[in-house]
C-alpha cells in the first residue's frame, strides 16, 4: 500500500471509531432519540472493503451502518445531524441511525430489517452488470442476517445470475444477544456460502491489512465478471447490540479483553510503526484531525435546526 | 384505436417501454421460462402470456428469469431502481405478496421517505390477483386493500384494455413504486386501445355509467359486475353513477364526493374482505366529508370475512355479483 492509501485507510477507520465513541457519550445524555447500534470494533471490515470501491460501486448496509456510511464516503457532519434528528441531516431527520443512506455516493442504506439488504444489493449488482463498467455491489450482513432466508435467496440468485456481488458477512459473534455458535447452524458461514456455489473466503476482520489484501483479490474477481463471492470476517463488537444493552450475555471482562487484544486500530498503528510505513507523528496528527472533525460535527448538530410538523408529509412520494 | 385484450395491451406496453428506455429491466419467475430445460428459453414467456419474446429482443441482462424467490425478485427490482434503473417485477399471484411483504412494506415503500427524498425507487410490481379460477385460498386473493394502506406505494387496477395501457405506461415512467394489480379474470377482456403514446394519470376515476339515483364506487374486476347491475337497474328506470377508481392510492376523493353529493346514496363494491378494506375506507371518507348529503346508510358489497374457498359454488357465493350489487342499490334506494 502507498503512504497515501495507508493514511486514507487509517483516517477512515479512526473517523468511524471516534464517531461511535462520541455517539456512545452523546446517547447517554439523552439528547439522541431512538435505537442506535454502534460499529466500534469492526472498522477494519468496512474500510478494508470500501477502500477498494469507487463512488459508482454500491453497498447495502445494516442496522449497524455508521461505519459503512463513513467508509463509503458519506458526509460525516450530515450523518451526525441525521442521528441527532436534524432537518439538514443526511436524510432530513427522516431516517435516523438505522436508515441512514446517501444514494449519491452509492450507499443504498442502512436497514432496520435484518436480512433485507442482500436482495437489494443483488439488484444493485444487476444494475452494475448492465452498465458494463466493471462496477460491483457489496451486501454487508452480520452473523444474524446470514441466517435469514432472504440472504439464502440472494446467494442462490447471485450465483444463478453470476452477479458482481460480494456478500460481506461480518461475524461479530453476536446476533443481537445470541451467540453465533448457537444460531449459525453450520460449521461457518464460509462453508455455507460455498454450498451455494460461489467462491468463499474467511479472514481476520480485525486485521486491516489481511482484510484489505483479500478484498483486493475478491473485488478484482467480481469486477472481471466471474460471479459473486462471499467473505466471512471474524470481527468484534465493542458495544452492545444497541446503546443501552446491559450485555448480560458477555463473559466477565470480555469487552476489556477484546479492546486490549482485538482492536483493529491499535493493530494497524502497531504494524505501521513497526514496518516504518507511517510514523507516530503522522498518526497522532490524524488522530487530532479526526477528533476535531467529530467535535465540530457534534457542535454543529446540536445547534442545527430541527424539522417541523409540516415536514412529515414531504417525500412520501415523488409526485402526488 | 385497435381492438385488443388486456393481456395484449399489457404485453405490447411492456415491450414498447422496454424499447423506449434501455434503462428498464423486467424480472420474475418464468417470464422467460424454459431455462435449463430441453425446451430451452422462451418455452413459457410468462404464465400469463405477456412476456414472450422479450428475452430474445432485450437479452438476459434486462430480462431476468429468476428462481422462485419472491423476496429477491422484489428486493432486486428495488436495489436496481435505487441504483438508477427502472424495474418491472412480476408476482405470479397476488397471494405471494405474503412471501415478500417485507421488501414491499419495509423497503420500497419507505426508501424515499427514510432517505429524506434523496433517492427514488421506480419499481412497477405487476401482481396477478383475484378470484374466479377456483384456485382457492392461496391463489385467489384481492390484496389491494392491504397495500393501499401503506404510505409510499401507489396502487393501480385497470379494468379495460385502454386503461391497462395508459396506467401501465404511467406506472413504468413514474418515479414512485407502483403496485399494479391485474385481475386474472380480466386478461381476456377486449376493448379499444388508443394507438401511440397513451398515459392515464393516477388519481382520476372513470365514470363507467352515469345516473343520479345512486353512486356505485368500485375497481378492478368488480367494475364489470357493477356495470352489469347498473344496466339491470336501468331497465327499472334506476340510474347509477358507476365509478371505476382505477387507482386506490392516490384516491380520487373529489369524484366520489361529487357523485355522492349529487345522488345521496353510496354503494361500495370491493373484492377484498370487509375489515380495514377499500370499502370501509371509502365509507369512512364519505361519512366524514359528505355526511349531510347522504339519504341512506352506505351499503358495502364485499367478499365475506373468510379465505377464498375452492369449490365453484363456494367461490361464486364468496364473490360480489351483479345480483348482490343490485340488491344493495335497491336497499339504499328503499331507505326512508
Amino acid at each position: 500500500m502507498t503512504r497515501d492509501q495507508l493514511i486514507s485507510a487509517y483516517r477512515r477507520m479512526k473517523t468511524i471509531r471516534e464517531f461511535e465513541e462520541r455517539l456512545h457519550q452523546e446517547i447517554a445524555t439523552g439528547e439522541i432519540a431512538g435505537f442506535t447500534h454502534l460499529y466500534a470494533g469492526q472498522e477494519a471490515v468496512a474500510v478494508g472493503v470500501c477502500e477498494h470501491l469507487g463512488p459508482k460501486d454500491y453497498i447495502v448496509s445494516t442496522h449497524r451502518g455508521h461505519g459503512h456510511c463513513i467508509a463509503k464516503g458519506c458526509d460525516v457532519k450530515a450523518m451526525m445531524k441525521e442521528i441527532f434528528g436534524r432537518r439538514d441531516g443526511l436524510c432530513k431527520g427522516k431516517g435516523g441511525s438505522m436508515h441512514i443512506a446517501d444514494v449519491s455516493v452509492g450507499m443504498l442504506g442502512a436497514n432496520g430489517i435484518v436480512g433485507a439488504g442482500a436482495p437489494l444489493a443483488l439488484g444493485a449488482a444487476v444494475a452494475a452488470r448492465m452498465d458494463g463498467e466493471g462496477k460491483v455491489a457489496v451486501a454487508f450482513s452480520g452473523d444474524g442476517a446470514c441466517n435469514q432466508g432472504t440472504t439464502f435467496e440472494a446467494m442462490n440468485m447471485a450465483v444463478v445470475l453470476k452477479a458482481p456481488l460480494i456478500f460481506a458477512f461480518e461475524n461479530n459473534h453476536y446476533s443481537e444477544h445470541t451467540g453465533d455458535s448457537y444460531a449459525v447452524g453450520a460449521r461457518d458461514m464460509t462453508t455455507r456460502a460455498a454450498g451455494f456455489g460461489m467462491a468463499a473466503h474467511k479472514v481476520d476482520g480485525c486485521d486491516f491489512f489481511a482484510t484489505h489484501n483479500l478484498m483486493a483479490e475478491v473485488i478484482a474477481y467480481c469486477r472481471a465478471g466471474k460471479g459473486p463471492v462471499a467473505v466471512e470476517f471474524d470481527t468484534e463488537r465493542f458495544y452492545g447490540h444497541f446503546e443501552g444493552d446491559p450485555q448480560r450475555y458477555r463473559a466477565p471482562g470480555e469487552v476489556e479483553r477484546l479492546r486490549t487484544t482485538r482492536d483493529c486500530l491499535a493493530a494497524f498503528r502497531a504494524k505501521a510503526l513497526d514496518d516504518g510505513s507511517l510514523d507516530a507523528r503522522t498518526l497522532d496528527a490524524l488522530d487530532v484531525e479526526v477528533r476535531s472533525l467529530i467535535n465540530t460535527a457534534v457542535e454543529e448538530a446540536r445547534v442545527a435546526p430541527v424539522p417541523t410538523a409540516a415536514d412529515v408529509l414531504e417525500d412520501v412520494y415523488v409526485s402526488y | 384505436m385497435a381492438k385488443m385484450t388486456i393481456r395484449e395491451a399489457l404485453s405490447r406496453t411492456i415491450r414498447e417501454e422496454m424499447e423506449r428506455d434501455s434503462n428498464l429491466i423486467i424480472l420474475g419467475e418464468d417470464i422467460v421460462g424454459g431455462h435449463g430445460t430441453a425446451g430451452g428459453p422462451e418455452a413459457i414467456g410468462g404464465i400469463w402470456g405477456m412476456t414472450g419474446g422479450l428475452y430474445a429482443a432485450f437479452g438476459a441482462k434486462r430480462v431476468i428469469d429468476t428462481p422462485i424467490s419472491e423476496s429477491c425478485i422484489v428486493g432486486a427490482a428495488a436495489g436496481a431502481a435505487l441504483a438508477g434503473k427502472r424495474a418491472i417485477a412480476e408476482l405470479m399471484f397476488a397471494d405471494f405478496v405474503g412471501v415478500c411483504l417485507d421488501q414491499i412494506y419495509n423497503q420500497i415503500a419507505k426508501f424515499r421517505y427514510m432517505f429524506g427524498g434523496r433517492g427514488t425507487c421506480p419499481v412497477t410490481l405487476r401482481i396477478a390477483y383475484g378470484a374466479g379460477l377456483n384456485c382457492a385460498a392461496q391463489h385467489s386473493q384481492a390484496v389491494y386493500s392491504l397495500l393501499t394502506s401503506i404510505p409510499g406505494l401507489k396502487v393501480v387496477m385497470p379494468a379495460t384494455p385502454a386503461d391497462a395501457k395508459g396506467l401501465l405506461t404511467t406506472a413504468i415512467r413514474g418515479d414512485d413504486p407502483v403496485m399494479f394489480f391485474e385481475h386474472k379474470m380480466l386478461y381476456g377482456e377486449t376493448g379499444e386501445v388508443p394507438d401511440g403514446e397513451y398515459l392515464v394519470p393516477f388519481g382520476h376515476a372513470r365514470l363507467v355509467r352515469e345516473g343520479t339515483d345512486a353512486t356505485v364506487v368500485t375497481c378492478g374486476a368488480m367494475v364489470n359486475a357493477a356495470a352489469g347491475a347498473a344496466d339491470q337497474l336501468a331497465k327499472d328506470g334506476i340510474a347509477c353513477d358507476v365509478l371505476d377508481l382505477r387507482t386506490t392510492s392516490p384516491l380520487d376523493e373529489e369524484a366520489i364526493l361529487d357523485s355522492v353529493e349529487a345522488t345521496g346514496r353510496l354503494i361500495v363494491v370491493d373484492e377484498s374482505p370487509p375489515r380495514c378494506s377499500l370499502a370501509t375506507d371509502i365509507a369512512a371518507l364519505v361519512a366524514n366529508k359528505a355526511f349531510s348529503s347522504l339519504k341512506a346508510p352506505i351499503e358495502l358489497v364485499t367478499a365475506p370475512h373468510s379465505p377464498v374457498p375452492f369449490a365453484r359454488e363456494l367461490e361464486r357465493a364468496y364473490l360480489p355479483s351483479p345480483a348482490t350489487i343490485e340488491t344493495a342499490v335497491r336497499k339504499a334506494l328503499a331507505y326512508r
